[in-house]
């Protein structure tokens, strides 16, 4: 482990790791609110906000990240000259975060959706019968019940959505995947140390995360 | 608005004339955001006939984008094939009465879960050529780590499948004297295998996707040879990752399609345990989202 005894070293591992985390948190954010919103309008009586709710789906979660992340830097960025904030790094990490967010969302949408529909009819038709609206429905009744039982699948999105934060690496990031990248070309006697390391950070945060997802899955469930 | 309107009552009169607003106002807000997108487009000349002119000449499609699909394709199709095998060797493997074996395959399993992809392929592609001291060749670097990746999701996949056999399959196996093997490929395997049918085809959509990271430690398939390359020949960037990601797209809904039809065709013949009336239609399964 020799690697790692120098700082310069524990520097680029740590500060790889902080992209990973700050992607991850503002990305999840993001993706949750624009997931919630996309599966609303999913549905919603109105047939235009169900096709683009629809539209979105279809097209994001079928393309590769990796494309959506070089569309957001070389598209958005390079060509139609959309520049977020002056500091390059910056910038590139909140392009990152419109990529990961806006794929991230539309798996957001389905489970959401799947989870609607683990609640008995009985429940919405209660909410009509005592004259809820459709909002109120949704965000009374329906939803509430929803997000419980979409805790596990929620889970692994955001698990996912952490590894997918090394993709932003494409565009020019330091994240922990360029960082291994870097110390492993720079140390080539040292690889498979250095690759345990990396690995092994993302498999003790994410292992337990995603057993304690399931943990509170199961504590949060409605039990029918 | 047929059977799926649980949520929402059906239209009155003032109800329809709110739904045709909101149908009305929503249809402008995105017509506007269209039109908005479009005028971008415009201003930075990207509608430009010479960038959309290379995509309806032959030698386009035949030396950059079918080329790189055809790699895209091959990989996936070969990480397909190695992450089933994988899969099952590691699913029976977990399931193992022996902790020696079942205890090693629950941590590969679970290691190669946690790890990103991309970072797997960069210790594969960069990694393991100062171990081996030979050159990887890029398109290794991404079978394996696409098998690696896949096969541990399959594995898992397998294992629930394996799991949810009725017991008294397994004890009727049992009981008229078969070992635990012959138990395991002769009753739970096959009737897993076709429960599990949906769930590969699935991840086969996540693994045309992910072949897209081959890009990054330059394997020539569509995003570097369709997009990369193009657009470094004719300067039509966007142009290029539209056609791509439509040609993704493309691929993509064609295989989901698929699985919806498979997972269908188990229900109908009764193979798979029937659902209760949802609440919506029920959506395509949920992917765990790869990359």
């Amino acid at each position: 482990m020799d690697v790692f005894s120098d700082p310069l070293n524990v520097d680029v591992y740590v500060t790889g790791f902080l992209w990973i985390l700050r992607l991850t948190a503002a990305g999840a954010f993001f993706a949750l609110v624009l997931g919630v919103v996309l599966a609303g309008m999913r549905v919603s009586p109105v047939p235009v906000l169900r096709g683009f709710g629809a539209a979105w789906v279809n097209i994001f979660r079928n393309t590769p990240l990796t494309l959506i992340v070089f569309f957001c830097y070389f598209g958005l960025y390079s060509t139609l000259g959309l520049s977020i904030v002056d500091d390059i790094d910056m910038n590139n990490f909140w392009l990152g975060v419109i990529g990961l967010a806006v794929y991230t969302a539309a798996f957001v949408c389905e489970a959401i959706r799947s989870g609607i529909n683990t609640i008995p009819a009985g429940q919405a038709e209660a909410a009509r019968a005592v004259g809820m609206s459709f909002l109120q429905t949704l965000t009374i009744i329906v939803l509430p019940q929803a997000g419980r039982a979409v805790i596990a699948p929620l889970g692994s999105i955001f698990i996912a959505l952490c590894k997918n934060a090394t993709i932003v690496g494409t565009i020019g990031l330091m994240e922990s995947s360029n960082a291994m990248k870097e110390l492993i070309n720079a140390n080539g006697d040292a690889v498979i140390p250095i690759f345990l390391v990396f690995a092994g950070t993302f498999a003790v945060v994410l292992i337990p995360t995603g057993y304690g997802f399931g943990w509170l899955a199961n504590r949060l469930a409605v039990k029918r | 608005m047929s059977a799926d309107a649980v949520l929402y009552d059906h239209p009155g009169p003032r109800a329809k004339i709110r739904n045709t607003v909101l149908t009305v106002v929503f249809g402008v807000l995105l017509l506007a955001l269209l039109y908005w997108i479009y005028r971008q487009f415009d201003e930075k000349g990207q509608w430009a006939a010479p960038l959309w002119k290379p995509f309806l000449e032959a030698s386009t499609w035949t030396d950059y984008i079918l080329p790189g699909l055809q790699a895209t394709l091959s990989a996936a199709a070969v990480a397909m094939v190695l992450s089933l095998a994988y899969g099952l060797i590691f699913a029976v493997g977990r399931l193992s009465d022996h902790w020696w074996l079942s205890v090693p395959s629950g941590v590969v399993v679970e290691f190669f879960r946690a790890v990103p992809l991309l970072l797997l392929m960069f210790f594969i592609f960069y990694g393991l050529p100062f171990i081996t001291e030979q050159p990887m060749p890029p398109f290794w670097a991404v079978v394996i780590g696409l098998t690696l990746y896949n096969g541990s999701v399959l594995a898992e996949a397998f294992r629930a499948g394996i799991k949810a056999v009725p017991t008294g399959q397994s004890e009727a196996g049992y009981a008229i004297g078969m070992r635990k093997s012959q138990v395991m490929r002769e009753i739970l395997l096959p009737q897993a295998a076709r429960a599990m049918l949906p769930v590969i085809v699935s991840q086969l959509v996540v693994l045309v996707k992910d072949t897209a990271l081959g890009y990054i430690i330059g394997y020539t398939e569509l995003l570097q040879n369709g997009v990369n390359t193009l657009a470094a020949n004719f300067g039509n960037i966007v142009a290029a990752a539209i056609v791509a990601a439509i040609i993704y797209i493309l691929v993509n809904a064609a295989l989901t399609s698929l699985a919806g039809w498979l997972e269908r065709r188990t229900r109908r013949q009764g193979r798979a345990p029937r659902k209760r009336t949802p609440l919506i239609e029920a959506g395509a399964g949920v992917g765990g989202g790869g990359a």
